[in-house]
């Protein structure tokens, strides 16, 4: 169910579509998001740019469901989110400022339960997405033991296991070296390029070729 | 990334259950700190009171149960907070499946994490008192239903207080008064089986309000949870 069909096989759909209408968010009395719009389609990455406090975290969590907007609509494939939320939930792979791993577990098992309350994948899958994040051989190794940017390495690999179509990435290259960056904007692109989306925030420009769309948010 | 099919709740619920399993077996020590304070306010009794058995025997009813309620209420603080500040907790929000099936099977795992060690330091403690021996098949089957009742209804006011950064005295405040009930029935069903005394009834009643909690407090936490995310 990641994309609009509601079968059970997960399948990146072609005209699945998230639209973002005249967000409007208060954080107590701060207006923060003030009628953001935006349309992200199947194929397309948009880079949400802005000041520090501009509400691009608000804006990504508000995608993702944790907050309500007072005002507009959020809708996934023509559908209000609000009427499946969690058959939405299975079309979205989320990272916030968080890496959501538990330090105590190994980098395979972070991956592994992660991964599998989500969707059937075997081993062989998650041994190879370590590998390619830079990470082969580590996943043995306890998160705990890991550099920051590992962490956010493994992170990544839950994100490029999910099967969601829609990855929405708050700041996904902090604590990366530039290698990384460039691996890991390999695999979003990837991921767009078959057909995925997604929506990320960064302060640096990120090599995505000519994929990207910029979205502003002011201060 | 194609063709895999979506993992089914029960499946979902045992990986949610398999992790905190293992995750408790890496920090084995946080595991024997509930029943350590237990079994030591419980020894604190006999120590400070007099070693009469009459005496011991009258008050091990209460003594047993404050133990048990208080190093459960210890526990809990952490149930949701750690899974919050690691971001964990948000992916449980996120994986497509109906979170009070999720946070049940968390809750369960917490149940058998903290309250199958105090069923088995109940004898122990117990013995301190000199509660006879006829008396402990009711003991740690009212302690195992009680720990039971005070996880899930504890849990509700774990996700309630993850708004607030230092959440344990609220914590306290808010679900000492729900399991009031839990330390009467089990304390009375404990002091009827040391007086030789049919005691089925407490164990029905603690067993209805455990069917109750599993029943409705995943419901009521997983509200919560949503609510301390925004």
């Amino acid at each position: 169910m990641a994309g609009c069909d509601r079968s059970p096989v997960r399948v990146l759909s072609p005209d699945a579509v998230l639209e973002a209408d005249g967000l409007h968010l208060w954080r107590g009395d701060r207006h923060v998001l003030r009628g953001v719009s935006v349309k992200v389609a199947a194929g397309q990455a948009v880079h949400v740019r802005g000041p520090n406090g501009a509400g691009k975290t608000s804006l990504l969590r508000t995608l993702a469901g944790f907050l309500w907007a007072e005002e507009g609509s959020i809708r996934w494939c023509g559908r209000p989110v609000g009427t499946d939320p969690d058959g939405y939930a299975r079309a979205l792979a989320y990272l916030g400022h968080e890496n959501g791993l538990k330090a105590d577990l190994t980098a395979g098992e972070n991956l592994h339960y992660l991964t599998r309350t989500r969707r059937a994948a075997d081993d062989a899958s998650l041994t190879a997405m370590l590998a390619r994040v830079g990470l082969g051989g580590r996943e043995h190794v306890a998160v705990r033991a890991l550099s920051a940017g590992q962490r956010r390495r493994v992170a990544l690999a839950r994100v490029a296991l999910s099967g969601a179509q829609l990855w929405l990435l708050d700041e996904p290259f902090t604590n990366l070296d530039s290698g990384a960056v460039e691996t890991l904007s390999g695999l979003i692109a990837a991921h767009v390029d078959a057909g995925g989306m997604a929506l990320f925030t960064a302060h640096a420009d990120v090599p995505l070729g000519g994929r990207t769309r910029h979205l502003e948010l002011g201060a | 990334m194609t063709g895999a099919p979506v993992v089914s709740l029960p499946g979902a619920c045992a990986r949610v259950f398999g992790r905190e399993v293992r995750l408790a077996a890496r920090r084995f020590g946080q595991i024997l700190q509930p029943v350590t304070f237990f079994l030591m306010v419980t020894t604190l009794f006999p120590l400070a009171l007099s070693p009469e058995p009459s005496l011991l025997r009258n008050i091990a009813p209460g003594v047993v149960w404050v133990g048990a309620l208080l190093s459960s209420l210890l526990s809990l603080e952490a149930l949701f907070r750690v899974d919050l500040d690691d971001g964990t907790l948000e992916q449980l929000l996120l994986s497509g499946q109906p979170l009070a099936g999720l946070l049940a099977a968390k809750m369960l795992a917490h149940w058998l994490l903290t309250g199958v060690p105090l069923v088995l330091a109940a004898p122990l403690a117990a013995a301190s008192l000199s509660v006879p021996a006829d008396a402990l098949p009711v003991l740690m089957v009212s302690v195992a239903l009680g720990t039971g009742i005070i996880g899930f209804v504890g849990a509700i006011g774990a996700a309630l207080t993850l708004a607030g950064r230092r959440g344990s005295v609220l914590l306290s405040l808010l679900v000492l008064p729900l399991v009031m009930p839990v330390l009467i029935f089990g304390a009375r069903a404990t002091d009827l089986a040391i007086r030789g005394e049919p005691a089925a009834g407490g164990i029905w009643l603690l067993l209805a309000m455990l069917i109750l909690a599993i029943t409705l407090a995943p419901l009521a936490a997983a509200a919560a949870v949503r609510i301390c995310l925004e």
